[in-house]
């Protein structure tokens, strides 16, 4: 395939994807945090609670609109530049996405109105609950198309049809239940919970700073700041989950998150430090410029044991015969024969020579859990890009325990009376909120760019993905897109910029 | 019969009585919405096995020669 078609097919993947992603996380957190913040005006039936909440649900229901329908360009894509890939992936896509639909439809439209227009006209308790439905509704529709990206990371649950090319549904619970997809929807919907609870605290922090809105301010960054302890305390627990279930499942990843070139025992994490760009898994390079680890901690969280031996990207290449790895070029061997099986199979059965093709398609289902081996030229190939991988985890965790003191130092402050004096901590907290958003979407780089050459783990790269499509017309739409989604993305801005000057009524 | 007629009064007075702001967020949903489905899905995203082949068996066909060829 030709490499500007891919290249371009996926940048435009990716700017739709990191676009449609500027709305959704503050969707999943805010919805919660408004959900939280009526259920305190339920239960103390005070007004000045129901006025907080209000405020905020009017932002969130800015951001809901603008954003909502975003995600289905994604889909239109899959059919035009990914029509490989979106065949290959049969109903395994086909069936968490029509849930997600449905879900979508049901519970977040239906009573989205009842959380918009219903405030006299229901019930307390009925209204109650339909926020908090709107609240579950967002985030069990990320589940599904968490769990179709889960899939593609963790490919489990299918058989694949040599005679249709396409993978089917084998065991519909293997593939909700997949500990990769489990680990991506609960790290990333606290991601978004995380998100939420700088926004609140961050236009919080704006109006003590204009001197405005004081008590509301405070009611209302009280709430963000302990959703926020509470939400990234979380995202350390499945971040841990995610490593570990990355070394078993993408250690190549792992190794790439971490530029760990070379496997050790008791391997240490990096906390800081900077690559050697002249490093490859070909040459003796120093890895690093410099770094700072911290000992044994890698193993300790991909193996659960600090002696553990975790594999670096040499050793996955060109593999360690002490360790039990084998090397890429014998993947390759298996990926070949695989290949070769497939078409040799729909030629024998083509030609009506069955016990031909039962031997064709016996080698093929053999080897292919490693189909995708097959397409290689070389075994560096399977090298994702190191700096990219590394640079962006390592920012992404600093980000994350910043949040996590900046949460503790409002609260701190809120219990000790100082936070209107604390003008530093303020402007942090306004400043902080498009870190939030960085921070997400270097989670998403770490996630995608990491399993780079795959778009379906060992089975299917990138590379025989894409549609034949000419390069110029993927470009044209790429900046259509760029234009069309800036434009929306100033609209929201301007219309919640406006919005919060207004503040609450 | 009546929960219908109070939940299509819900809607309708809902709409009715919505602020400025809502009724401009309406008016970019739909010109979202439009732009989305009438314009980029109709001249710049069709499926491109649905467009190129009339039948599963031929787009399977398609799609196996694609991937067997390294």
């Amino acid at each position: 395939m030709e490499e500007a078609l891919v290249d371009w097919s996926r940048a435009q993947f990716a700017l739709t994807a990191m676009y449609h992603w500027l709305f959704v996380p503050l969707t999943l957190g805010l919805s919660f945090i408004m959900a939280i913040m009526e259920t305190i005006y339920f239960k103390t039936g005070n007004e000045k609670w129901k006025k907080t909440t209000r405020f905020w649900m009017t932002l969130f229901g800015i951001n809901f609109a603008i954003g909502v329908a975003t995600g289905i360009i994604l889909e239109f894509e899959f059919g035009t530049n990914w029509s490989n890939y979106s065949w290959f992936v049969g109903d395994i896509f086909g069936a968490p996405l029509a849930i997600e639909g449905i879900m979508a439809f049901f519970l977040e439209s239906a009573f989205l109105a009842v959380m918009f227009f219903g405030w006299e006209k229901v019930s307390k308790k009925f209204h109650l609950t339909a926020t908090w439905l709107v609240a579950l509704g967002s985030n069990l529709s990320a589940l599904w198309i968490l769990v179709a990206n889960g899939w593609m990371q963790n490919p489990v649950g299918m058989h694949f049809n040599p005679e249709t090319a396409r993978n089917e549904m084998g065991n519909f619970w293997e593939v909700l239940f997949n500990p990769t997809a489990i680990d991506k929807f609960l790290h990333t919907i606290s991601s978004g919970y995380v998100i939420g609870s700088l926004f609140v605290i961050g236009i919080s922090s704006w109006y003590i700073l204009k001197n405005r809105h004081l008590q509301f301010a405070r009611r209302s960054m009280l709430v963000g700041a302990v959703f926020g302890i509470v939400s990234s305390l979380f995202i350390v627990l499945t971040g841990d989950s995610s490593a570990n279930h990355v070394s078993d499942t993408q250690p190549m990843k792992l190794a790439a998150m971490e530029g760990l070139y070379e496997g050790q025992e008791g391997a240490g994490l990096v906390a800081i430090g900077v690559l050697n760009p002249k490093k490859t898994v070909n040459n003796d390079e120093q890895a690093f410029h410099f770094r700072i680890s911290i000992p044994r901690l890698l193993s300790l969280l991909a193996e659960r044991d600090m002696d553990a031996f975790v594999p670096g990207m040499r050793d996955l290449v060109h593999g360690n015969e002490n360790q039990g790895l084998p090397p890429t070029r014998e993947k390759m061997k298996k990926g070949d024969q695989a290949l070769k099986a497939l078409n040799s199979y729909n030629q024998a059965q083509k030609a009506g020579k069955d016990s031909l093709a039962s031997a064709h398609l016996e080698t093929f289902q053999n080897n292919y859990p490693l189909m995708g081996y097959g397409y290689f030229e070389e075994p560096e190939e399977v090298v994702p890009p190191v700096g990219l991988t590394f640079y962006s985890f390592h920012f992404m965790v600093i980000l994350g325990f910043y949040f996590l003191l900046l949460f503790v130092l409002v609260i701190w402050s809120n219990i000790n009376d100082t936070i209107g004096r604390k003008r530093w901590l303020l402007r942090a907290a306004l400043y902080t909120i498009p870190l939030g958003y960085l921070a997400s979407m270097l989670g998403w780089v770490v996630s995608e760019v990491g399993r780079q050459p795959w778009t379906i783990q060992d089975l299917l790269p990138v590379k025989v993905s894409t549609s034949h499509l000419n390069a110029a017309n993927v470009e044209l739409t790429f900046w259509l897109f760029a234009g069309i989604f800036t434009i929306l993305l100033i609209a929201e801005v301007s219309i919640m910029v406006r919005q919060i000057k207004i503040g609450p009524k | 019969m009546h929960i219908i007629k109070r939940i299509w009064r819900f809607y309708y007075e809902g709409f009715r009585n919505m602020g400025p702001l809502g009724k401009k967020l309406w008016i970019i949903v739909l010109i979202k919405l439009f732009i989305m489905f009438a314009i980029l899905r109709l001249f710049f995203f069709p499926d491109v096995l649905q467009q190129q082949f009339s039948t599963d068996k031929e787009r399977s066909e398609h799609v196996i020669n694609e991937i067997s060829k390294p």
